[in-house]
């Protein structure tokens, strides 16, 4: 027995639909069984809160008067450089965008006090911004100084444009090496400290959906607290990863490219965060609503930690040289319990995603969908899932004969 | 009954060079551990101490450092976590050398425990959203 989208939507409208979060599908489907549980559940929820530098902000301010161009010249947002290169009045800024005086690691390690992320959280939260810009003065665009506050409401567009969210699993990240090392992943300390992971695990988006069956290009999206959009597979999306039987990546497989009007969305759920020696980067909140369109999408959200698996990295030598191979697994569960083992010895795991934060955005969007809010849509294009052959490449680097 | 604080303490410019601690050991029974200690270019002194000892040599330590003109104040008082700005991602807990940092299960709400705290600060910029603040 198999639903549509339009059946769910159906049930949906008319507040009759049955959606449960991925935490609480895994119950029911120990309870019922899965043929029983994909008649009864037509929504499962997920959520996810963490870090995600590939995440940036596309805004147009507005014509000055006497007109300006930004394209071509220099903008800043509270001395954040912006990405300038498009039309007049257009700016993009991106959540890692440091100001130009920052000290970034020159004192290692830095502190990243503020960059692009903060913006991005300050502009959300409705504070007042300062915008900066030098141009170089056209005829139609004559001026070429602009220095003025600006805030959201004021803003004609603002919207989200992030190349990649969502990472479906990652890498659990030790070091091996007699140095506390500061990295992406957090503050590792040396001679395998402890064991940093940013999964949301049972919870987060693309492991409750391993093959992408449900969502792809259009899919409606909870995003930084209002409704976003997949635009398509993110920026290094590498479905092709090893498999669990389950279907569940072992390693970070796909990602997805979203959008979404940053006037819906909450600082609450976008936070501009710091990692000490590594730089800026936005914290985003995250969630998906899976339609379940038959007994394969009731299994596949029914998926819990101790099915999901992440490969174990040394940072301090392994992912800076790119060398191949890990120190082995570990289960969500383990990871969750709080210790893990690594090369003989017992450490402690702690995230770096919020599952906190994850429960109450898969709530959230519980509650969206149950009052109506929220509809679940077909992809109007899927995105390459495993058959695909998609890879992630490595850069291949050429030499530069210098003339 | 023996009671173990920790405590931080203000020395004013002109006792910086007077070994006050020396005296709270010998002449009041009191064991201590210094968790830091530092002085300010202004000859300002601050020293975090945990203090063992009966509840009664603690008193008179206690007033003896006032005595002194040494302002005292449970450490606990000084590091603060601001709530709104905790996502309750995690980052501090690994690094936390004391387990004031921790986390409650199955919720992974983030746990702070301010009577555990050494006040190394390691959270404070481990903290992505640099929601620990430490302020003497």
């Amino acid at each position: 027995m198999s639903k549509t989208y339009e059946e769910i939507n159906e049930k949906i409208k008319k507040g009759q639909a049955v959606v449960v979060t991925a935490e609480e599908m895994i119950g029911v489907v120990a309870e019922k069984g899965v043929k029983k549980a994909a008649q009864e559940v037509d929504v499962v929820t997920t959520g996810t809160f963490g870090a995600m530098c590939s995440s940036g902000l596309f805004l147009n301010f507005g014509h000055a008067k006497p007109r300006i161009k930004a394209g071509g010249g220099k903008a800043t947002l509270n001395g954040v450089a912006t990405y300038a290169g498009l039309a007049a009045v257009d700016l993009y800024i991106g959540a890692t965008a440091l100001r130009e005086e920052d000290p970034r690691n020159q004192v290692f390690p830095g502190a990243f006090a503020y960059g692009g992320a903060h913006v991005i959280e300050d502009l959300v939260a409705g504070k007042q911004v300062r915008l900066e810009i030098e141009a170089y003065g056209t005829d139609c665009y004559p001026r070429k100084k602009l220095d003025t506050l600006i805030r959201l409401e004021n803003l004609n567009e603002a919207f989200l444009f992030s190349p990649r969210n969502a990472y479906q699993n990652y890498n659990i990240a030790v070091n091996r090496s007699d140095k506390t090392i500061y990295t992406y992943m957090g503050v590792l300390k040396a001679r395998l400290g402890n064991a940093n992971y940013c999964s949301a695990g049972q919870l987060s988006p693309l492991l409750n959906d391993p093959e992408y069956r449900t969502i792809g290009v259009g899919t409606r999206i909870f995003l930084g607290g209002g409704i976003g959009y997949v635009t398509g597979p993110g920026t290094q999306h590498n479905p092709t990863v090893p498999r669990r039987d389950n279907k569940v990546p072992k390693a970070g497989a796909g990602t997805l490219a979203v959008t979404g009007d940053l006037k819906q969305m909450s600082a609450r759920y976008l936070r501009g965060a710091s990692f000490q020696g590594y730089g800026t980067t936005l914290m985003v909140g995250l969630g998906l609503a899976i339609p379940i369109l038959d007994e394969e999408m009731a299994e596949r959200t029914a998926v819990s930690d101790d099915q999901i698996t992440a490969p174990i990295v040394d940072y301090s030598e392994s992912y800076p040289q790119c060398v191949p191979g890990n120190l082995g697994e570990a289960s969500y569960a383990a990871l969750k319990s709080g210790r893990i083992a690594v090369d003989g010895k017992d450490l402690p795991a702690v995230p770096l995603s919020s599952y906190p934060m994850a429960v109450e955005i898969a709530g959230l969007l519980k509650e969206w969908v149950a009052a109506g809010r929220f509809l679940v849509a077909a992809p109007v294009d899927p995105i390459p899932g495993p058959e695909s052959g998609r890879t992630f490449k490595p850069l291949v680097e050429c030499p530069v004969e210098v003339k | 009954m023996q009671v173990k604080r920790r405590v931080v303490l203000h020395f004013p410019q002109q006792k910086v060079d007077q070994p006050v601690i020396c005296y709270l050991t010998r002449d009041h029974n009191l064991l201590f551990n210094i968790l830091r200690a530092s002085i300010t270019p202004e000859d300002v002194g601050l020293m975090v101490l945990e203090l063992i000892g009966t509840e009664a040599d603690y008193e008179r330590g206690i007033a003896y450092l006032a005595e002194q003109g040494i302002t005292l104040q449970p450490l606990k008082q000084d590091v603060l976590r601001t709530d709104e700005r905790c996502v309750n991602c995690g980052a501090c807990v690994g690094i936390c050398p004391s387990e004031a940092l921790f986390l409650e299960r199955p919720s992974m709400v983030v746990g702070f425990d301010p009577e555990r705290c050494t006040a190394c600060e390691a959270c404070v910029m481990a903290c992505p959203t640099r929601a620990m603040v430490v302020r003497y």
